[in-house]
């Protein structure tokens, strides 16, 4: 009788020091995270609010799954440890075909759902895909450079380093290059991510729904400055954008953006302000892209383009 | 003309390469100092004879089961310093170079991860499959004892190159894949990336080499009666591991000779100009590299599954379910490889096909959950050490399936991708998975390779500890990755508060570092008290033949091959009141003879590692002619095996008290 009483005592002890372990954990994280920007969940843009809303839904079929399996976990252990002998106690069963047919078909319905939801979701919210609007979208071409990220206006006749403006409530039709390793190019708040790569070109369809500056990076490791390669953007107004756009085209203090200063510009640097430039060639993209189409090696072949240098 | 014939004979190898930061050096030296120290030790105790009379020469799978455990156990120590310095670094105060430069950092995590797959986990798995295979199919040894010591030697010579940066040269900084372009001369030139292929080259081969190895082992060394779905369900999962490493292997050893001969003569393969592409290099090395998950998990089914059965006192349920699930994972791993690269710009239906076919594997995945559940059902079960990293393994395990599910569907993968939730998801993977079963396996089958238990109370402690480590570690990381916080960043802007975070993951990693002193400490203390925990066959009631024979077993393992007629022999064997009253027929039993020709393959296999990495070219060629003429030796010579008379055989037994 004390025996037992002595490890009913002990167990009451194990309770409590592992409830108050968990409370100091739950306790410590909430404090580092509240208040923190959560640009995944909190997301500021048509795509990402739907990738959101993508992630809560099969976050939540998962969990039809896990919780009966932690809770038949603790159950069955609990009911059936050894020092219970008056649980029953048959140890030659060797499976039960109902049983296992429910959770061979439980799981397969769960993933037909899922299957369904993906390949919906999939055509939905294709990057390839440009987004439905009656506002004309606005294109931006990027190039991943050691280590920074170039963006090219070719309508608006401009570029910038490191940071991009953007109107709110307007499609952007991003196209993406690399003319270093591969980057991948995320704005959390705004949409998923897509590579970057040299040679190639791969696009990306997003929208703000409200004005703000969000963060963005490269995902992919790419040499010694990959942690510089951050750039930051900012969603406006119509009107602020158009008068950003405006003005800077036709300041005539902004720095031209030429063959020379883009060869400056795409060498190994961890320089990673904001610059901002005047477009000298609308097809800068498309040279970049087309100098590693060049036979032999990329580096030395350069750009030797004609009229870059207006 | 003096240069000219130091560039000869040196290659690319110079003096200040032997120069490091004091960090870096100090972690070399010690390796260096400890592996002299043990050199001395060696000789003060007059040991070198028991060393390679006994370790170097063996061909018996049981002591190249140990080599391979204690190589992962240093590998991991190795490993987990490496973690201690990125969390170090990250949990700082996030200024670019306080603690490592950007160009170490990197170094650091792309070792990190090569060695913690590959020379940790790999080990641990090999070194199971040597222990037990065998054992329990009622063999006496592999099909290829003197392969089997081959692999083991271009393993460890894998092992020797991949450390060697510490002392001399530069490691990897693109990553534990090393995706070109990056990886390719033009953004890369230096040894770092060499040493990357090479270790994994040679380690890799002797992985291949392994696989097959142990899967003719199963197919044809079974004992008598042990028909396919008779096999313990560990055999099943070494076996559907060794296929995989069959299937696998080679895309491995083929995508590093590409990428080797576009860093040697200047080919193509993946550059990202004149006409290489990169991108196949990615596809190609995922086809390796899902495959090579399931190769480590697999395994660590098997081990759960013996534990669980064992420690429930009860059947395994649903042994056809198992079976079927196993090899349905394995032909699935090889249908998921893109879901590593959803960014890459596939069109719709792509992404969604292999969205598609990684949410299949779930399913026979979770139905192994529910089958171990089962098993204790109605059973009476004991909570030994096993048994708490088995329920700690299903509890994580699912964590980490629900995030694997979030992350398997395209749309949303874009927003996961290379963050730290990614990050998150693969270490409750590994860790949860592979670790934590080959941490069962050890304590599992410690007894009977050693003839003691290891002390239960120090277990429990490394248990709480590595659990409670493993969430402080983990759960900030997917928080971060919610946060935007993309993998392997030296250091982030300090004003979007992600440091608090970092914090509490390196509070975490040391928690674990805590738990793996208790392991050790573990160990140490049941070796030192070993005549209290002394053991004899069977300590925990086991099931499968290995029980049968002697802790630790002989040379022979079975004395007399056994007879199998259902599937957990040794139980039903035990069941049976009145136990045979025959005395045993012994007879003569061939066992092949310690050779050393394995270790000096490894010894050859690592100069030709290392004079390729540093471009001597005379030195490549005595490596690899040095690696040719032994095999001929070897294969030329009839005098291979030795015979142990019946006589001899009875006698044995006789002292071991077995009659």
């Amino acid at each position: 009788m004390r025996k037992e009483k002595k490890r009913n005592l002990h167990r009451v002890k194990q309770v409590v020091i592992s409830s108050l372990v968990a409370v100091v954990i739950v306790g410590v994280l909430a404090y580092v995270t509240y208040g923190r920007a959560i640009p995944v969940l909190d997301s500021k843009g048509l795509i990402a609010d739907q990738e959101r809303d993508l992630i809560v839904l099969t976050f939540g079929l998962g969990m039809v799954v896990v919780i009966p399996v932690f809770i038949m976990l603790f159950t069955i252990a609990w009911r059936y440890r050894a020092s219970n002998t008056k649980a029953r106690y048959e140890p030659e069963q060797a499976g039960n075909r109902a049983l296992e047919a429910i959770w061979w078909g439980i799981p397969c319905a769960i993933i037909l759902l899922l299957g369904i939801i993906t390949v919906v979701s999939t055509h939905a919210l294709d990057p390839y895909k440009p987004i439905q609007s009656s506002v004309q979208p606005v294109k931006i071409q990027v190039v991943s450079l050691n280590w920074r990220w170039l963006f090219i206006y070719p309508d608006e006749g401009i570029a910038t380093i490191n940071y991009i403006n953007i109107p709110k409530d307007t499609p952007i039709n991003f196209t993406i290059t690399s003319d270093a390793p591969m980057n991948s190019m995320w704005i959390p708040a705004l949409a998923g991510q897509i590579y970057a790569m040299s040679g190639m070109s791969t696009q990306l369809h997003l929208m703000a729904n409200q004005t703000g500056s969000f963060n963005g990076s490269s995902a992919n490791i790419s040499g010694d400055g990959y942690a510089d390669m951050r750039f930051k953007v900012n969603a406006m107004n119509e009107a602020d954008y158009t008068s950003w756009a405006r003005n800077t085209a036709n300041k005539t203090d902004t720095t031209l953006l030429t063959d020379a200063s883009y060869m400056k510009l795409a060498d190994d640097s961890h320089d990673s302000s904001q610059q901002t430039f005047l477009l000298m060639d609308d097809n800068l993209y498309n040279e970049i892209i087309m100098k590693y189409m060049a036979p032999g090696d990329s580096k030395v072949s350069g750009m030797h383009t004609s009229g870059m240098s207006k | 003309m003096f240069q000219s014939i130091l560039d000869f004979v040196f290659g690319r190898l110079r003096l200040s390469d032997f120069v490091h930061d004091p960090l870096m050096a100090g972690a070399g030296y010690a390796m260096a100092g400890a592996l002299i120290l043990a050199l001395i030790g060696l000789t003060v105790f007059k040991k070198w004879g028991w060393l390679w009379k006994n370790w170097l020469t063996t061909v018996d799978p049981k002591k190249i089961g140990i080599m391979y455990l204690l190589v992962s156990l240093v590998m991991l120590l190795r490993g987990l310093a490496d973690t201690l310095l990125l969390r170090a670094q990250q949990a700082n105060d996030n200024i670019a170079g306080t603690l490592l430069t950007a160009d170490h950092f990197q170094q650091i995590f792309s070792a990190h991860g090569t060695i913690m797959i590959f020379f940790v986990a790999m080990g641990i798995i090999f070194g199971l499959f040597n222990l037990i295979v065998p054992a329990q199919i009622g063999a006496r040894d592999v099909a290829f004892p003197f392969l089997n010591s081959v692999s083991f030697w271009l393993f460890f010579a894998g092992m020797i190159l991949i450390n060697a940066p510490l002392v001399v040269g530069e490691f990897s900084n693109a990553g534990w894949l090393a995706y070109p372009p990056l990886s390719e001369l033009q953004y890369s030139p230096g040894v770092g990336v060499d040493y990357w292929i090479w270790s994994l080259q040679i380690a890799g081969i002797g992985s291949l080499l392994s696989g097959i190895n142990f899967f003719i082992t199963i197919i044809k060394m079974r004992a008598p009666g042990m028909k396919m779905m008779m096999m313990p369900i560990f055999v099943w999962s070494a076996f559907c591991a060794t296929l995989l490493i069959m299937f696998a292997f080679p895309i491995l050893t083929a995508t590093l000779g590409m990428l080797s001969l576009d860093r040697l003569m200047g080919m193509h393969f993946f550059t990202s100009g004149a006409g290489g592409n990169p991108m196949m290099y990615v596809n190609l090395i995922w086809a390796w590299g899902h495959p090579e998950v399931y190769i480590l998990v697999l395994p660590a089914f098997g081990i759960f599954s013996e534990v669980v059965s064992t420690f429930s006192k009860k059947k395994l349920f649903g042994y056809t379910s198992m079976v079927v699930a196993l090899i349905a994972i394995t032909i699935l791993s090889f249908t998921v490889w893109l879901h590593h690269f959803f960014t890459m710009g596939a069109g719709a239906d792509v992404n969604s096909f292999f969205g598609i076919m990684t949410m299949v594997i779930a399913i026979p995945t979770g139905v192994k959950v529910f089958n171990w559940m089962f098993t204790m059902y109605r059973g009476r079960v004991t909570f030994t050490t096993p048994m708490l990293w088995f329920m700690g393994f299903v509890v994580t395990f699912t964590i980490g399936g629900l995030t694997g599910v979030m992350m398997s569907v395209p749309s949303a993968d874009f927003q996961f991708h290379n963050s730290l939730f990614l990050v998150a998801h693969f270490h409750n993977m590994i860790i949860g998975g592979v670790v934590f079963g080959a941490f069962a396996g050890f304590s599992y089958w410690f007894p009977k390779f050693t003839g003691f238990k290891l002390n239960e109370r120090l277990g429990v402690y490394a248990f709480w500890c590595w659990i409670v480590g493993f969430l402080v570690a983990f759960v900030p990381l997917y928080i971060l990755g919610f946060m935007g916080a993309v993998r392997r960043l030296d250091h982030y802007d300090s004003s979007i508060g992600w440091q608090g975070l970092f914090i509490v993951a390196g509070v975490g990693v040391m928690i674990i570092c805590v738990g793996v002193f208790f392991q050790l400490l573990q160990v140490g203390y049941s070796i030192w008290k070993r005549k209290e925990n002394r053991v004899g066959n069977d300590p925990w009631g086991g099931r499968t033949l290995e029980w049968s024979i002697a802790s630790p077993p002989p040379e022979y393992n079975f004395a007399v091959i056994p007879t199998v007629t259902s599937r957990d022999q040794f139980w039903e064997d035990k069941k049976k009141e009145h136990t045979s009253v025959f005395k045993p027929i012994y007879e003569d039993i061939l066992i092949p003879k310690n050779t050393g020709l394995g270790f000096i393959i490894g010894l050859f296999a690592l100069t030709f590692g290392f004079a390729i990495i540093w471009h001597m070219w005379w030195l490549v060629i005595v490596g690899l002619l040095g690696v040719i003429i032994t095999l001929i030796i070897r294969l030329t010579s009839d005098d291979t095996d030795y015979v142990m008379t019946a006589a001899a055989v009875a006698k044995h037994e006789l002292k071991r008290g077995t009659v």
